[in-house]
């Protein structure tokens, strides 16, 4: 007998399908059975989901699972597990790795540590190059050929045009996506934080707004005469927002992600010389955050993603200066969102939802993800309570801690995450 | 909130005549002389005695001041570190009779720092002590050489000095604690 | 008083104020036979220097050593640092120890903000990479208050390279909260973006703002900047930016000059301009050991409960 499960009277919000009512959702087996207030009920087990919200599963951009390399920050089992926790069906993995994912090995070896792990699926993301080192093409048709639909040598920029125009035109082939970490190393060389008026007086060298703005403007010069799809990943400065809106009005293939911390933390937070507000791009200035915020809800920015990255807890309690740019971000993304945007009234719930879920899915081609929950489709679901409140401290689901909410006190918590009709989390725990 | 004031002008400008005289008597003369006031208020009166010794004898004895907040036996157990005031002693105490000037001799603690700081400026052939005022309450074996007024307080009172070089007035009131 | 003393930002002019009056006491102590009183007597004060410093490590191990403290000196060389131990471990070790204060120095900004993390002691900070040095601003501070005896409306310039220059940014900081008119001058590369919002202003043309100081305070501009390309030679640097003989002249009488040291004798100042009367950078080295007491005092005299102590 086919499992059946249905959640009952949860506040349904599922962009993909127009949908915002109180609902109950039958799952059987692997996919959606119904949804609707007469969704049959005959031996089901019942979930109550009365006060809870309950969305498709959200699905991440961005996240460094670390392995292979660094198993000491963090695995491709305990990234699925935070995922997991912080209410995501699917993650995309950068390729960051040691070694590099730039060939069809290393991607098949994350992608069945991720099987292995049964607690999320892992899309890996292939390198743009070689290595990482942006000179030649790493086998992006190799890649494709296996199901790699994002491409990436987050963690550098590629530094040439001319690599980054091939790059986005040999890609089309395979409808593929070439996303960028906007920055240019000459002007952001040395910089510890943003430039402005708090790295003047704490004395640390910074990264101008304009080491971002420059490469954006030039990937979106080289997306338009390419024709290739281009994503510009986790924005930080507002010259940034305009220019992507000006390339979307004139009809260039661009999508865009942004991180909650950037979304919530700004330059002044670095006073006390905390490392987890060190992170790449920096945290700017309050007029950035208030262009990211407005250009995520009125969609110029598609998706929320986390750039969730994590490292050994002695990497990050040295000096400033030495300690990796990183915060990690799988759990605390929904309750960031809903605590910071949502309950202010600076973003609807249906639009952070569709940003953490519908939006992100599009870009990464997880069909399986993102909604709409309707019968047939995978259930992939994450209900959680929007009213409940915890306070962001040790011990997390990842394996490391350094997250840059640690000690806020957050509202909006997972209850349950569903992976394709599997509870991997129930009650808010992770079942394996 | 009681006060009783214990002296008025009048009686402590009597009280350091009649101190002035003392030492004079005491030390059979001003000769090897010195006096050095605690501050604060114990260089008021250090002053004012040294005026009245070169009044009665013609002699003029040297007058320092010593502020002994680095040597109190108390330092790290306030919130917060106490004040400090000017330390001025420009002549040499080696061999002197050093007369201690003080406004109210309590616990003996101060006077104790004082003989400490004292003998880092050199070798005095003696040390003796002048108070205005000797509340009671020792805590030291450290008694007074010449008193103004022996005045029994509770240890919950308060002795306030005034004198006018700093406080406008000169008068001596026992005050409760608030 | 806070319990630490990391950037001038930390004390209030009234603050300022009061470190510089109990200086003064400890200079009259540094006149006396026996430069010594015990008002720390007990306690024990970490030098911790990972940077090489022997004139700053000097002046505040005397200071400790006149406040009749114990002094350790844990400096880089040789030592389990240079072994790559870290910095929350020797934190700790020192800590296990019993440190009372610890005085560090690091290149790196915001390293004692770091430590204050796992040490209960009281942190001074005695220079951290390109953020501040506040004892030296202090120091520089009770200079010009004695020889010009104000600072309210006093005109002020520091010179050289702002950019990387802690010195620079804590006494920018100290002279604007008492209320002095601080311009900064050097090559448009070497003067943050940002620093108008420090409440100073800003000249490129040494010549024009000479005639107008009560203070010229000169920086150290080390060669690497050269390197760096941030000005196109040395030798450009010290012709339009050096305090030379013939700029000296300048000056209006009675203008101070001012370094915190050491000198590129030749490069923002000339050797003969280095020696002349008005000159202090002697007295501001001695300066020195008298307010790294007179912190050493505010910050461990205290730290006791409210009320508790004696009276007389």
């Amino acid at each position: 007998m086919t499992e059946r499960t249905v959640f009952i009277g949860a506040r349904v919000v599922d962009p993909a399908a127009g949908r915002d009512e109180v609902t109950n959702v039958l799952v059987e087996g692997s996919v959606v059975a119904a949804v609707g207030r007469d969704a049959p009920t005959r031996g089901a087990s019942l979930v109550e989901c009365d006060g809870l919200v309950l969305a498709p599963g959200l699905v991440d951009l961005h996240a460094h699972l670390r392995e292979p390399g660094r198993e000491d920050a963090e695995t491709v089992e305990t990234g699925s597990r935070a995922a997991a926790a912080g209410g995501f069906t699917a993650v995309a993995a950068m390729a960051n790795t040691d070694p590099v994912a730039d060939s069809a090995a290393v991607v098949e070896e994350v992608r069945s540590l991720a099987a292995r792990a049964g607690l999320c699926d892992v899309f890996p993301v292939g390198a743009i190059t070689k290595g990482l080192a942006g000179e030649e093409m790493a086998a992006i048709g190799e890649m494709a050929a296996i199901g790699v639909r994002l491409f990436s040598d987050d963690g550098r920029c590629v530094p040439t045009a001319r690599v980054l125009r091939n790059a986005l035109q040999y890609a089309k082939a395979f409808d593929a996506v070439i996303a960028e970490h906007c920055e240019d190393p000459s002007l952001a060389e040395g910089g510890q934080m943003h430039e402005g008026y708090h790295s003047s007086t704490l004395g640390l060298a910074g990264k101008p707004a304009e080491s971002e703005e420059i490469v954006v403007f030039r990937d979106l010069a080289l997306a338009r005469l390419s024709g290739g799809r281009l994503h510009l990943q986790h924005l930080s400065a507002r010259g940034s927002v305009e220019l992507l809106r000006r390339a979307r009005e004139a009809g260039v293939r661009v999508t865009a992600e942004v991180t909650p911390h950037h979304l919530v933390f700004v330059d002044e937070d670095l006073v006390t010389y905390d490392t987890n507000f060190k992170v790449n791009p920096p945290l700017r200035t309050p007029e950035d955050r208030d262009a990211l915020r407005a250009a995520l809800a009125d969609g110029t920015i598609d998706a929320i993603a986390t750039d969730h990255a994590p490292h050994a807890v002695e990497d990050k309690e040295a000096e400033f200066d030495q300690a990796p740019p990183g915060t990690i971000g799988l759990e605390t993304a929904l309750a960031a969102v809903l605590t910071h945007l949502v309950e202010p009234g600076l973003l609807s719930l249906s639009r952070a939802i569709e940003a953490l879920s519908a939006a992100p899915a599009r870009i990464l081609g997880a069909s399986g993800h993102g909604g709409p929950i309707e019968s047939g489709r995978p259930a992939n679901l994450v209900v959680f309570d929007p009213q409940a409140e915890w306070v962001v401290e040790p011990p997390f689901v990842s394996r490391s801690r350094n997250s840059a909410f640690l000690g806020q006190t957050l509202r909006g918590k997972v209850v349950h995450t569903v992976l394709r009709g599997a509870s991997v989390v129930v009650d808010g725990k992770p079942q394996r | 909130m009681g006060s009783v004031r214990l002296l008025d002008g009048a009686e402590i400008r009597r009280a350091v005549t009649r101190i002035a005289h003392e030492i004079l008597e005491r030390n059979k003369g001003a000769q090897r002389l010195v006096l050095v006031g605690i501050a604060a208020r114990g260089d008021d009166l250090a002053r004012r005695l040294a005026a009245e010794i070169e009044r009665i004898e013609g002699a003029r004895v040297p007058v320092g001041v010593l502020d002994i907040t680095f040597y109190r036996d108390d330092i790290g157990m306030r919130a917060e570190a106490p004040e400090v005031h000017e330390t001025r002693i420009d002549f040499d105490i080696n061999g002197t009779t050093v007369v201690l000037v003080d406004d109210v001799l309590f616990s003996g603690r101060t006077v104790r720092a004082a003989m400490d700081a004292l003998v880092d400026f050199g070798r005095p052939a003696a040390i003796q002590l002048a108070v205005l005022v000797d509340r009671g309450h020792r805590e030291l074996p450290i008694r007074a050489d010449f008193v103004g007024k022996n005045a029994p307080t509770r240890r919950d009172e308060d002795v306030r000095v005034a004198l006018i070089e700093t406080d406008g007035e000169d008068a001596v009131y026992v005050e409760e604690r608030p | 008083m806070n319990k630490h003393l990391l950037s001038i930002n930390d004390l209030s002019a009234g603050d300022i104020v009061r470190i510089l009056d109990v200086a003064e006491s400890f200079r009259e102590v540094g006149t006396r036979v026996i430069k010594k009183v015990p008002a720390l007597r007990g306690r024990t004060v970490v030098n911790l220097f990972y940077e090489n410093s022997t004139r700053t490590r000097i002046s505040f191990e005397l200071a400790a050593k006149r406040l009749s403290a114990d002094v350790i000196n844990f400096t880089t060389s040789g030592t389990s640092v240079a072994k790559g131990e870290s910095l929350k471990d020797t934190a700790l070790t020192l800590q296990a120890m019993g440190a009372d204060a610890i005085v560090i120095r690091h290149s790196s900004s915001g390293a004692p903000y770091t430590l204050t993390r796992w040490v209960r002691g009281s942190v001074l900070n005695a220079g951290d990479g390109t953020h501040e040095h506040p004892t030296q601003a202090l120091l520089d501070l009770y200079t010009i208050r004695e020889r010009l005896g104000r600072f309210g409306g006093l005109r002020v310039a520091i010179c050289g390279d702002v950019l990387h220059s802690r010195v620079a940014r804590s006494l920018s900081f100290a002279l604007v909260k008492m209320g002095a008119d601080v311009t900064l001058v050097g090559p448009p590369t070497l003067i943050p973006p940002d620093a108008p919002a420090w409440g100073v202003q800003v000249s490129f043309d040494l010549d024009a703002v000479l005639p107008k100081l009560d203070v010229c305070y000169l920086l150290r501009v080390q060669r690497e900047r050269q390197r760096q390309q941030y000005v196109p030679s040395v030798r450009e640097y010290a012709r339009l930016f050096g305090l030379t003989r013939e700029r000296v002249g300048l000056l209006p009488e009675g203008a101070l000059i001012m370094h915190p040291g050491p000198m590129n004798r030749g490069v923002e100042i000339d050797s003969d301009v280095a020696d002349l009367p008005q000159a202090v950078m002697e007295e501001q080295v001695t300066n020195g050991i008298a307010i790294r007491m007179s912190l050493l005092y505010l910050l461990l005299g205290g730290g006791g409960s409210e009320g508790a102590g004696l009276d007389d």
